[in-house]
């Protein structure tokens, strides 16, 4: 079975449209970043990871980790591949360039990052919560932390991680526990646990700065009383190198369905006395500078989504011709036919192309539109701003619900082989199945994108994305190939609107209308949007088709078609979701729990 | 010291081109790799400049369209600059063509200490333009290496033989044809990847080099491709039950081959 192959074909062609990359590296901060330049860049960095990283996925998956009173040992595979991507120097490519990074915007990174995640998850979760830690300290650090921090970080010699989550404090962050207490010298004593931290502790790196949230002794209640902490698992001596040994232990890793070689660690700070730890921002400001990382951080599972899938994609309509069952309906062929040629396994393969498409276009417009705010001004960037903090939900939750889907559907496509692990496509499943739960749930997504987003402005941000979003249905008359997708948009656009006028009208009067539907509604949302840039990707094609069609015919033609299928064949479940969202809470409640536990 | 390399772009092999019923060669309209066989010479010439402490790689390449694809790839990974042959009236040059043509770029690339190539391309497979070219430079061919050491005015080679490796040496400058698989290649940097953009590659005609049209491609070559075929399908293997005395059914097999 052939190894992952980075689809950077689709990559250039997802940043060229709903990447808009010439937009972006039209301004002065990314004017490094041309279409040409990034072009180049992906083929060696989509190489690398195809030939240097996608050998190791499944070895680290068999093989997992090893914890001791030391610490935590990698799979032996991985060590070589680190090292090798810290002397490419792909880690610095979104970061500040002040502190050696290479400064690409960030739909160069998240485009970048399905390359990094497709050949190996696991092993992705290192670079991407480095990336996090990264970013935070270069928003909320002091200078004198950045300057001591972001360089080796940035090269990837030191890795980064993010300390939110307590036994007691899950999603609800406001319960945690973790104590910080000032000293004379300016440093604070950590002590609490930690769970789920990711790459809490490992032999990859020879410094790991924990960021963590912890409360100060006199702070309020709840998530106004957080602050964050900088915790380096070495403190660092004068001339900058990791010196003694912090008071912060990883206790043990957690058993796993999937992500096998990315250590969960429970951390104890403050066994042996306390941990230090410095100040990052302001007390009681710790969530704020989170959220910071936290958009990012959703953005990145969303493309995660995509990526696991498009990984098991390529194993499936690999195996799918390669496999030989029952004939060809309609053929004289007499022999066994290859799967790929029977109606359900082309239905099978078209689904997840499109889902697939439809979902990188979602992250790819979503990181693009954040550098759009950052290149813009005035009331143009807030407009991106606005459109960055609805699509956010939408991104990390639809994009890995789907993700889950599609990934599921690559194993039915291998039959009772899907089932067994020496396919290698269950892996990806088992890998995918964390997406839709961490990074909050989707469930709290959906509570987000009802809670928060939709009343941004009083509703008319919202109102204002969806006026945009609809002109495609004016883009697309004439459009003959176009006319039936453009039928089931328009009527797409018009359940949507039903449904947020519910939401919003019903949702003031008892908020918990609204949360009953949330997820739902998101979907809803989700197959909208996605409808609305698979329709601009079939425009987009059409018009590459007739300047010469550099790409190619056959893969420009087949953008059109996934579009189609997409528009024509999923985009109508949206009609199937209104009820759900329309109907209210009172029938989820109509059974008590205890009858629902009852059996 | 300065070394230069002949470097090759070949459709990619991963997504193989097809084979023009016309001209019955390799369509290379395509986009173009750079040849992996060849980034064992880039490697190594990267190291012995780095030994030497100073001195710079020049890359040498003939291909059509103006192709620069494989070029970037060897300058991300350190080469300084590339000299590039790009005409039409290259098309159809056989080994010997090829070889007038690398040896007169070659010289255009400026003093070398040592020419690397590889010991024949993945997609032509003819093996025979390194030791061309060193005739028609008058310069020493030391063929197979699986190391180069350079000392003084002498280049030391371990050629790779059948029995093991013989140690020879020639003075310099020499043509060196290097194994693949020798070294580990390394993969370009982002921040090599970035320079490369702004590497100069000196993209020449025939005529710049001085070299009758007529001598090179169709009208030069001294071959003609009469026929092409595909490969016969490869057949099924034969599986065989290990019963306990499967080693024994190995032993028949090979002695059957009369391999031992």
């Amino acid at each position: 079975m052939a190894d992952y192959r980075t689809p950077t074909k689709d990559l250039l062609f997802a940043l060229r449209t709903a990447g808009m990359i010439d937009q972006i590296s039209a301004s002065k901060r990314y004017e490094h970043a041309t279409y040409d330049v990034v072009e180049g860049v992906f083929e060696e960095h989509g190489r690398f990871f195809n030939e240097v990283w996608a050998p190791t996925n499944a070895l680290g998956d068999t093989e997992g980790l090893e914890w001791s009173e030391e610490g935590v040992t990698t799979p032996e595979s991985f060590k070589d591949a680190w090292a090798k991507y810290v002397e490419a120097g792909w880690q610095g490519m979104n970061l500040d360039p002040d502190y050696g990074g290479m400064g690409f915007p960030e739909v160069v990174y998240g485009l970048s990052a399905e390359a990094t995640i497709g050949s190996n998850a696991a092993l992705s979760m290192l670079p991407g919560l480095t990336t996090g830690a990264v970013e935070l300290l270069q928003n909320w650090g002091t200078e004198e932390q950045r300057e001591r921090y972001l360089p080796k970080m940035i090269t990837g010699e030191w890795s980064g991680t993010m300390n939110l989550t307590e036994p007691q404090a899950g999603s609800d962050v406001g319960l945690s526990t973790t104590r910080a207490v000032p000293q004379d010298d300016g440093s604070y004593r950590i002590t609490g646990t930690k769970i789920f931290i990711s790459f809490g502790e490992h032999d990859l790196t020879e410094n790991i700065i924990h960021l963590v949230l912890a409360r100060t002794p006199d702070a309020p209640a709840g998530t106004r009383g957080i602050s964050l902490f900088l915790v380096p698992k070495f403190l660092l001596e004068e001339d900058g190198s990791p010196g003694e040994r912090n008071d912060v232990k990883c206790v043990s890793i957690e058993h796993k369905m999937g992500i096998h070689a990315s250590p969960t660690c429970v951390l104890s700070f403050g066994d042996e006395g306390g941990a230090t730890g410095w100040l990052v921002g302001e007390e009681n400001q710790g969530l704020n500078a989170m959220f910071t990382m936290m958009n990012a951080a959703r953005l990145a599972v969303g493309v995660q989504g995509t990526a696991i899938a498009s990984a098991a994609y390529q194993k499936a309509v690999d195996y799918a011709g390669e496999r030989l069952q029952g004939r060809e309906v309609g053929s004289d062929q007499r022999g066994p036919a290859p799967i790929i040629v029977h109606p359900d396994v082309r239905r099978m393969l078209l689904e997840m192309k499109s889902y697939i498409e439809a979902t990188r276009n979602l992250t790819t417009h979503l990181a693009a539109s954040l550098d759009m705010s950052r290149t813009t001004e005035g009331d143009d960037s807030e407009g991106w701003d606005e459109r960055v903090e609805i699509l956010t939900p939408v991104a990390k939750a639809w994009c890995t619900d789907v993700g889950v889907q599609v990934t599921s559907t690559a194993l039915q496509v291998f039959g009772g082989m899907g089932f067994i692990e020496e396919s290698g496509v269950s892996q990806h499943f088992r890998d995918q199945r964390i997406t839709p739960i961490y990074e909050g749930t989707n469930g709290i997504q959906a509570m987000d994108l009802v809670g928060r987003k939709l009343p941004i402005r009083g509703g008319a941000a919202f109102a204002d994305l969806v006026a945009e979003m609809r002109r495609i249905v004016d883009e697309l008359e004439g459009v003959e190939e176009m006319a039936a997708s453009r039928a089931e948009i328009q009527a797409a656009f018009d359940e949507l609107d039903t449904a947020t006028k519910w939401i919003m009208e019903h949702g003031i009067a008892d908020p918990r209308d609204a949360l009953a539907g949330a997820t739902p509604y998101l979907e809803l949302f989700g197959l909208t949007a996605g409808a609305w840039l698979m329709a601009r990707q079939a425009l987009a094609a059409r018009e590459e088709l007739a300047n010469g069609a550099d790409a190619g015919k056959e893969f420009l033609e087949g953008k059109i078609t996934t579009a189609r299928f997409f528009c024509e064949q999923i985009l109508p479940k949206v009609r199937s979701l209104t009820p759900a969202v329309t109907s209210g809470h009172e029938i989820l409640y109509e059974i008590d729990a205890e009858a629902l536990a009852s059996t | 010291m300065n070394v230069v390399v002949c470097v090759k772009q070949i459709p990619d092999p991963a997504d193989p081109g097809a084979l023009d019923p016309n001209t019955k060669t390799l369509k290379r309209d395509v986009k173009l790799i750079l040849d992996e066989s060849d980034s064992y010479g880039v490697e190594m010439a990267l190291q012995l400049v780095d030994t030497a402490g100073g001195g710079e790689v020049t890359l040498v390449s003939m291909a059509p369209n103006s192709e620069v694809g494989g070029l970037r790839t060897a300058l991300a990974m350190g080469a300084a600059k590339a000299v590039l042959v790009s005409d039409e009236a290259l098309a159809g040059s056989d080994a010997l063509g090829t070889s007038k043509v690398l040896a007169k770029a070659i010289e255009r690339a400026g003093e070398a200490d040592l020419i690397i190539t590889a010991t024949e391309s993945s997609d032509g497979y003819t093996g025979t333009v390194p030791e061309q070219i060193a005739e028609l430079m008058g310069l020493p061919s030391i063929t197979f290496a699986k190391s180069i050491a350079v000392e003084g005015g002498t280049v030391k080679v371990q050629r790779q033989t059948e029995a093991g490796y013989d140690d020879v040496e020639a003075p310099t400058p020499a043509v060196v044809s290097v194994t693949a698989g020798v070294v580990e290649p390394r993969y370009p940097s982002f921040k090599g990847i970035m320079a490369a953009k702004s590497k100069p590659v000196d993209e020449v005609t025939v005529a710049d080099l001085g070299i009758d049209a007529s001598q090179v491609g169709w009208a030069g070559a001294g071959q003609e491709i009469l026929e092409i075929a595909a490969a016969e399908e490869r057949e099924a293997g034969t599986i065989v039950e290990d019963d306990g005395e499967g080693f024994q059914k190995i032993v028949d097999y090979l002695a059957e081959l009369k391999v031992i």
